[in-house]
């Protein structure tokens, strides 16, 4: 069943209209033609979807593109609006991929994850102050899988840029 | 994905008048757990109503000490609510040892206790399941059933179903004695946790007590004058659904157990409320004898299936753990 909607990302507005069971990962690549967010299992499981829904990192593979109504998508794409994010840099710097596809989700999944640290937000392993640790990165950043398993790069390029944020000790 | 039309009322209660008037229609909650299993072709509703929105999203103090949580709080917001950090540390715990930071961004509270009890042979349409399609047998029980429960199955006839309720803040609520608010067609009415979530009995189709049509708008929490802990073990370090998981809480004087409260996830179709181990346990030393004993009295009634009676020990040996760790907090 077809719906009229109105997706704002990356800070522009797109009127479109799409059968209600689109996905907002759907609706971004295949409608928007913005490629950055990834579809890898399509079920909430690797991450490689992840956006930032008024800066709250989501699965977008799990969102119904109907439901995300005046909310601010904000892709992997969109944080390098003004040049590449920190993120974007320390993952280069660190080498933290090999073939890249989980990468925009990670880059999300981290800023989005950075935030909710400086916001004070408890994980499974936080004893005491919010401290991003290497244990702490490992955890909160458990929701996205990399295949080509970089995650010896990925801790220390999420760590270098949460200590530059003031997250980390 | 079977077609359906899309509607997102102004109020609650809109909410429940639309439901209610579409019979194979849905609530929206999240949409964590629904809008996967309509990807699978597992769910099929022709409706969703999305109230996301329309619950309350905040966590406010109850006169006798407790909280009441809005049905639309994220499961993220209310694992990092410091009331609730402070005054149910069982609670906070089990949400961050749920899911991954993003699925928690975007849960509700509401929707966590309404994800479904499941296994692979429900999320696979092409396998019998006696929960997705009533009759069709239960591919678990001579199967791949090593992470299924051991406790309040049944085994065999048109019901039989071996799965688990996967949800750990569930765990955490029934140690806790929440209590669910519920709007209906008929009205408001509230309902101990403990009888929210349904054991397969005859009929595995329906996880909850809750009536077609009615909404979770808010969940009670009675106030709690005890330490209280949530473990979960699992195959990986995170993002996994727990093999065995214990939410207590224990209040020791004297070095003996003056009140307990223990539950058990990864057991069974619902979170277990182990009273028989709570009524073994209350006047008995706080010793790691009496731990044991208690867990045992609450697994006695276990019947595991062929793959998976090593999660008898794993849940006692889980029990006593943490009951001496809650001991050691109180002493």
């Amino acid at each position: 069943m077809d719906t009229s909607i109105t997706l704002r990302v990356d800070g522009a507005a797109h009127p479109l209209t799409v059968d209600t069971r689109t996905t907002l990962l759907d609706a971004l690549r295949e409608r928007l033609r913005n490629p950055s967010p990834k579809k890898g299992c399509d079920h909430g499981q690797c991450g490689a979807c992840t956006v930032l829904l008024d800066g709250r990192r989501v699965n977008s593979c799990l969102v119904l593109a109907v439901t995300v109504g005046d909310a601010e998508v904000t892709t992997s794409d969109g944080l390098a609006a003004d040049g590449p994010h920190p993120l974007h840099r320390s993952f280069v710097e660190h080498d933290a991929f090999q073939c890249g596809y989980c990468t925009p989700g990670q880059v999300c999944s981290a800023a989005g994850m950075i935030a909710e640290a400086r916001a004070g937000w408890p994980s499974a392993v936080t004893d005491g102050e919010v401290d991003l640790s290497d244990a702490e990165i490992r955890e909160r950043m458990s929701g996205n899988l990399c295949r080509c398993a970089a995650y010896a790069n990925i801790v220390p390029a999420v760590a270098a840029v949460a200590e530059a944020e003031g997250v980390r000790r | 994905m079977r077609e359906f039309r899309y509607e997102r009322p102004a109020d609650a209660a809109s909410s429940v008048a639309l439901l209610a008037a579409a019979p194979a229609g849905a609530f929206l909650g999240g949409g964590t757990n629904l809008v996967d299993l309509m990807k699978l072709g597992v769910a099929t509703p022709d409706v969703l109503v999305d109230v996301r929105e329309l619950t309350s999203r905040e966590v406010t103090d109850s006169p006798d000490g407790g909280l009441r949580i809005g049905a639309g709080v994220p499961n993220a917001d209310l694992a990092a609510e410091p009331r609730v950090r402070e005054r149910f540390p069982v609670l906070s715990q089990a949400l961050l040892a749920g899911a991954s930071g993003q699925l928690r961004n975007r849960a509700t509270t509401g929707g966590n206790l309404l994800q479904r009890t499941r296994c692979g042979y429900f999320t696979d349409v092409t396998r019998p399941c006696n929960k997705r399609t009533p009759g069709s047998g239960c591919g678990a029980l001579e199967g791949v059933h090593r992470n299924h429960a051991i406790l309040g199955q049944t085994l065999e006839g048109p019901g039989t179903c071996v799965a688990t309720h996967p949800s750990d803040m569930a765990v955490a609520m029934v140690a806790l004695d929440a209590v669910v608010r519920v709007l209906g067609p008929d009205g408001e009415r509230t309902i101990p946790i403990t009888d929210l979530h349904r054991l397969p009995g005859d009929d595995p189709s329906r996880d909850t007590t809750l009536r077609h049509g009615e909404l979770i708008t808010a969940i009670d929490l009675p106030a709690l004058a005890m330490p209280s802990r949530y473990r979960k073990v699992r195959d990986r370090a995170s993002f996994a659904f727990a093999l065995v998981s214990v939410a207590a809480a224990l209040k020791v004087e004297d070095g003996v157990v003056r009140d307990v409260r223990l539950a058990l996830g990864g057991v069974a179709h619902k979170p277990w409320r182990a009273t028989a181990a709570e009524q073994a346990l209350r006047g008995q030393p706080a010793t790691e004898e009496s731990f044991a004993a208690a867990a045992d009295a609450e697994l006695a009634a276990a019947t595991p299936l062929r793959d998976n009676a090593w999660k008898v020990p794993m849940a006692r040996n889980v029990v006593v753990r943490t009951l001496l760790d809650l001991g050691e907090a109180t002493r």
